[in-house]
């Protein structure tokens, strides 16, 4: 009996010894890689963290789904309301040829571009599905200038961590990682189904990030800033959706 | 050994502490650890549904286009057409931290399960039916007491019966490992890496949808699961599940 106690108390120790160890050393790589999301606090922070590190580990390669033009549903939903205030009513009237989106932050050059600049640049266009954490889901297809050429203009700085873009309706802004920032799908997207981007779905400018939620392509950006930390945005918790409740990480 | 178990202990010569558990330590645990996940995943995956109680075929579904059934409850989102004059309160977003937590739980207690299963052989011991059992005419008569609800022998207070170890085996590999398939088939990023999780089903709504009924299934078992522990004894079963100790007939020691 003392014998078999002892034997238990040894592999008990062990096997906490080696779990807190293995922790440690996990958390400490997971910091060095960047697998941490900004909003791993809390009591959700542990599984969020598991969701983050992972899906970004497994994402390293991987392209959202393409689909064919056939695919594309006839009938997209535009969930929520464009801005009613009057300086997005102005700039719709003038066709939005006074937009502008900024890009500052961890950058060489920071600068200001109109749409017609935006337009200038090599165009992308994909045919990718935008799911909304409600559970609804329509396919289009988006046209714009992939971020990592935007960034490119502006030059990045080395330290960079993350980008955070913000739109001209109050309260929305959100950020992204590098890995998705630079990612060949991620787009400033300023068309749609072969036409302009409709004000519904988020005209004049758009961000596309298909790897995630529709709710991480926050609609009528106006700015985009280089980071490499998170801390000084809103609540440091990455975006407006933590601060409502939300995950940060939309990859799932 | 488990007929061992209950014959001793009938003669009433053994103390139960001394007597081989009903469940092991790491079936026990792992059992309660994966009803508390069930619980927290039902009630987070509930209120993720009634944001958009709409269910949809193929890759994509929404408002605007044909629903293949929807729920005759309340939504969370004044977008989706209901009947019902109010909206309910969103609370998609504890939901969501949630359901993924709990999921995570979930799968590391089943993988801890499943290698203790295979290790010790649990699963071969416990879970496997017996060739005989499966005879036809062996089945027949298990299924028969099971609709007559004739109480359970002896025997079945230390082992489970044919339909028991179908269920749970069924429950599972098959239930378990395809709701986790259908819940990361609605992921775009897992998605992106491995696209046949979702072609297989033929789209992301239809992983959703797969998804909802596996859910469904799995409550019915867990509801008939209870229901079965209360006829064949609650508080025998109960504590065999939670002390380890088991027979009813140590009742009175």
């Amino acid at each position: 009996m003392s014998n078999l106690s002892r034997r238990k108390l040894i592999t008990t120790g062990l096997a906490a010894t080696a779990g807190a160890s293995g922790l440690a050393v996990a958390t400490s790589l997971a910091h060095r890689y960047g697998l941490i999301p900004p909003d791993h606090g809390g009591i959700y922070g542990a599984g969020e963290t598991l969701t983050y590190a992972s899906q970004r580990m497994l994402t390293c390669r991987s392209l959202a789904r393409e689909f064919p033009r056939s695919q594309i549903s006839k009938t997209p939903f535009a969930n929520g309301r464009p801005p009613k205030d009057e300086v997005f009513r102005r700039l719709q009237e003038g066709a939005f040829a006074e937009w502008r989106l900024a890009v500052d932050g961890m950058v060489a050059r920071p600068a200001s571009f109109s749409l017609a600049e935006l337009k200038s640049y090599p165009s992308r266009g994909q045919i990718t599905h935008l799911a909304c954490e409600e559970g609804w889901s329509f396919i289009a297809e988006w046209t714009g200038v992939p971020l990592f050429h935007v960034l490119n203009v502006v030059g990045i700085l080395p330290q960079a961590r993350y980008v955070v873009y913000s739109s001209i309706q109050r309260g929305w802004w959100d950020s992204v990682d590098m890995a998705d920032a630079l990612h060949s799908q991620t787009l400033v997207t300023y068309g749609m189904n072969g036409g302009e981007l409709p004000v519904a779905h988020g005209g004049p400018i758009r961000l596309r990030v298909p790897r995630q939620l529709g709710y991480k392509s926050v609609k009528y950006i106006t700015r985009l800033t280089v980071t490499d930390s998170l801390r000084g945005f809103g609540k440091g918790l990455g975006s407006a959706a933590p601060e409502a409740g939300y995950a940060w990480y939309a990859g799932i | 050994m488990a007929d061992f178990a209950w014959v001793s202990s009938s003669a009433s010569a053994v103390p139960a502490a001394t007597a081989t558990p009903r469940h092991s330590a790491v079936v026990r645990v792992t059992h309660w650890i994966t009803t508390l996940c069930f619980l927290a995943l039902l009630v987070s995956g509930v209120e993720i549904v009634i944001s958009h109680p709409r269910f949809y075929w193929g890759e994509t579904g929404n408002v605007l286009t044909p629903s293949l059934f929807e729920l005759p409850i309340p939504a969370s989102r004044s977008s989706v057409p209901t009947g019902y004059g109010f909206v309910l309160p969103d609370q998609n977003g504890w939901s969501r931290y949630l359901h993924f937590q709990a999921a995570w739980v979930a799968v590391f207690t089943g993988l801890l399960y499943t290698i203790y299963g295979l290790l010790t052989g649990h699963l071969r011991k416990n879970l496997l039916p017996h060739g005989a059992d499966l005879a036809w005419r062996e089945l027949s008569i298990v299924i028969a007491n099971h609709l007559r609800f004739k109480p359970p022998g002896e025997a079945e207070a230390w082992s489970y019966n044919v339909l028991q170890r179908l269920t749970y085996l069924f429950v599972i590999f098959v239930l378990f490992p395809l709701v986790i398939w259908t819940g990361l088939a609605m992921s775009p990023a897992i998605a992106s890496v491995f696209p046949a999780t979702v072609t297989v089903f033929g789209g992301q709504q239809s992983a959703r949808t797969i998804h909802f009924f596996v859910s469904v299934f799995l409550l019915f078992f867990v509801l008939v699961h209870v229901v079965m522990v209360c006829l064949a004894g609650f508080r025998s079963r109960m504590r065999a599940m939670i002390t380890g100790r088991a027979g009813g007939h140590t009742e009175h020691s």
